[in-house]
């Protein structure tokens, strides 16, 4: 705790790599939960994207979020993450009551995503895309210029965390698919987070690099920050999640802790083979 | 393992002028010093002080509008309405000031004008979603349409009180000898210039052009922004406008007709991309260098003034050719 204390001015992504060790804080869990849905529904039309959605996390906490296409995952998250408001229902943090009509307004309460399609400008540089939304400025009132250097540097910090060999200054449309989710996962590590939501984050990347963004998440809970992981890799899921959530249909039809469940059973209930557990 | 990863993170790929040699621009700026050397050389009446005013103050009106373009073009829009803002803003100052106001009234008329315009083309089509190829060219239409109105289509060339003033405006040459025209140029490229390099605003423009739904999804004030640069882009013309009528000290209704397509070409020509997400004030300035040399040179050289559009657009595709061969390359 100590320790933490003392490199609070650096974001989770350095702090992790300098305490490699850290033991899981399982034991020291509060109970209070992170981030509460409780009845979230969103429709686009006449589609019923998220239906009824209730769900609470707990800090530290790894959650799988499972479905087939379709089934509402990225709805649900992007409601969470401030691109889409709530058709019905309501969202808590910490507690207090969470309104958001922004994404930017999502970051300032500690909550970022990956988006599936990663959301990159293939125009811009990977430090521009890292920082897109949220430029960092030097200089005073309306004289405030873009901050280049500092961008760079903090950027290039960031991919080393992540042990990717991405270039800052190099434009995103020359790189690779794996460089490409650095850019889109390094952007959740330059603030504190309390929740970190990745959509589908293992998708085409090499089976190394998946190995680097499962570790990252393990370094995420052990900082006491949660992680809901979107993915259809069923080996990814049971590797680092705590619990798993799946969803049909916009239907929340499971969730339970990882020890109590098993692949068989969350592929039944995604295909609908087994209707709902509770 | 003799490369650690930091210092593959450090590593700059590309040295400034290897990324120089591949801009178009650059190629464009040759283009233009070759074609400006072999003029002099060939003709008696190219480097003569008369041409050269000309060029310059043609290149101008042309550079300013198309200033306020690149915003638009880097964003992935397009501006038609140019040509005939331009001319409303100088009928709408013109009007006032023949009525007897002071030149300050009429350029606040022009510019609150231009403005109105702008945020009119902008609101349709970052809220409403209409394509910006259509407004604007409703708005083209409408705009000279207006400026007919106002003037009832005759030629205004009685400024009032202050006509004097205006002319010196557009005529003078108020700093070191500097023809003023050329001067608000240059002071308006610094500025673009420095907008799209060095504030948000800048790299919001671009991360638009780039990738729309990325940056409505990371939080960028899409729409706002695509309000802006339609403003931007009708002030631009607006501006034109007011020193282009005090330099020609008379203002008609076909004032900057046709003009949307120089401008867009120079922009074009200068290493925007149609597509969005590239451009830069420069480029907009030398492409417009380079369509008025083209154009002056023609009449120069005795050729044909029926040709000019063909050398024009083959400017235009020249230079798209080497932004293609230039791809190809990369994509070996
Ligand atoms: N912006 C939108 N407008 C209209 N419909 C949408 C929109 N976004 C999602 N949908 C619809 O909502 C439903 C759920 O989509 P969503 O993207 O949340 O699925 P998903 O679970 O993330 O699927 P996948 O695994 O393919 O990513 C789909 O039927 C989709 O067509
Ligand atoms: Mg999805």
């Amino acid at each position: 705790m100590d320790f933490k204390i003392a490199v609070s001015g650096r974001s989770w992504g350095e702090r992790a790599a300098a305490e490699p060790q850290a033991g899981k804080q399982g034991e020291a869990r509060r109970l209070v939960a992170v981030l509460e849905l409780t009845n979230i529904s969103k429709h686009f039309g006449a589609i019923q994207a998220v239906n009824d959605v209730s769900l609470s996390i707990e800090p530290g906490q790894v959650v799988g979020l499972m479905g087939d296409n379709g089934a509402g995952k990225s709805t649900l998250v992007k409601m969470i993450a401030g691109n889409f408001r709530p058709s019905h229902g309501t969202m808590q943090m910490d507690g207090k009551e969470l309104i958001l009509h922004k994404p930017v307004e999502a970051r300032q309460h500690g909550i970022e995503i990956v988006h599936q399609d990663l959301a990159l400008c293939n125009n811009l540089t990977a430090a521009a895309n890292v920082y897109l939304g949220r430029e960092l400025r030097r200089g005073v009132g309306p004289f405030r210029i873009l901050d280049y250097a500092a961008m760079y540097k903090r950027a290039g910090q960031i991919f080393a965390v992540l042990k990717s060999e991405t270039r800052p200054r190099d434009l995103v449309k020359q790189m690779s698919g794996g460089q490409r989710q650095a850019v889109a996962i390094a952007r959740t590590m330059l603030s504190q987070a309390k929740i970190v939501l990745m959509d589908e984050p293992t998708a085409a990347i090499s089976v190394r690099q998946v190995a680097e963004v499962l570790n990252l998440i393990r370094h995420l809970r052990d900082q006491g920050i949660a992680v809901v992981l979107i993915s259809h890799r069923m080996p990814d899921v049971f590797d680092v999640a705590d619990r798993v959530i799946v969803m049909r249909r916009g239907r929340k039809v499971a969730d339970k802790t990882i020890a109590s469940s098993s692949p068989e059973e969350v592929t039944g209930l995604i295909t609908g083979a087994i209707e709902q557990v509770s | 393992m003799a490369v650690t990863l930091d210092q593959t993170i450090a590593h700059k790929q590309h040295s400034f002028m290897s990324r120089l040699l591949a801009t178009q621009t650059f190629w464009v700026v040759v283009a233009v010093i070759l074609a400006c050397l072999f003029l002099s050389f060939a003709t008696d009446s190219f480097a003569t002080p008369k041409n050269l005013y000309n060029i310059t103050r043609n290149v101008t009106f042309v550079a300013i509008v198309a200033l306020g373009m690149t915003f638009v073009i880097i964003t992935g829009g397009i501006d038609l309405s140019v040509g005939s803002v331009l001319c409303l803003c100088s009928m709408i100052l013109a009007v006032t000031m023949h009525a007897g106001y002071g030149i300050e009234i009429g350029i606040a008329a022009a510019i609150a004008t231009a403005l109105i315009i702008g945020a009119f083309n902008g609101i349709l089509i970052a809220y409403l979603g209409f394509p910006p190829f259509v407004v604007t060219l409703g708005m083209l239409s409408i705009a000279r349409s207006l400026a007919m109105v106002a003037s009832n289509n005759t030629v205004v060339f009685q400024f009032g009180p202050d006509h004097d003033k205006l002319l010196a405006l557009g005529g003078g040459a108020w700093v070191f000898g500097i023809a003023n025209p050329v001067f608000y140029t240059i002071v308006l490229a610094l500025i673009t210039g420095f907008v799209l390099r060095w504030t948000k605003f800048g790299r919001h423009i671009f991360a638009i052009g780039g990738n729309e739904h990325a940056a409505t999804l990371t939080g960028v004030p899409v729409r706002q922004i695509k309000v802006a640069v339609y403003m931007i882009s009708a002030l631009a013309a607006g501006i034109a406008g007011i020193i282009q009528t005090g330099w020609l000290g008379a203002v008609t209704t076909n004032l900057g007709n046709g003009m949307e397509l120089q401008v867009i070409a120079a922009t074009v020509i200068g290493g925007a991309n149609l597509a969005g997400g590239v451009g830069t004030a420069f480029g907009a300035i030398v492409g417009a260098a380079l369509i008025e040399v083209i154009r002056n040179s023609l009449g120069l050289l005795g050729i044909n003034a029926f040709w000019q559009g063909v050398f024009i657009g083959g400017a235009i595709l020249l230079a798209v050719l080497f932004d293609r061969i230039r791809n190809f390359r990369r994509s070996d």
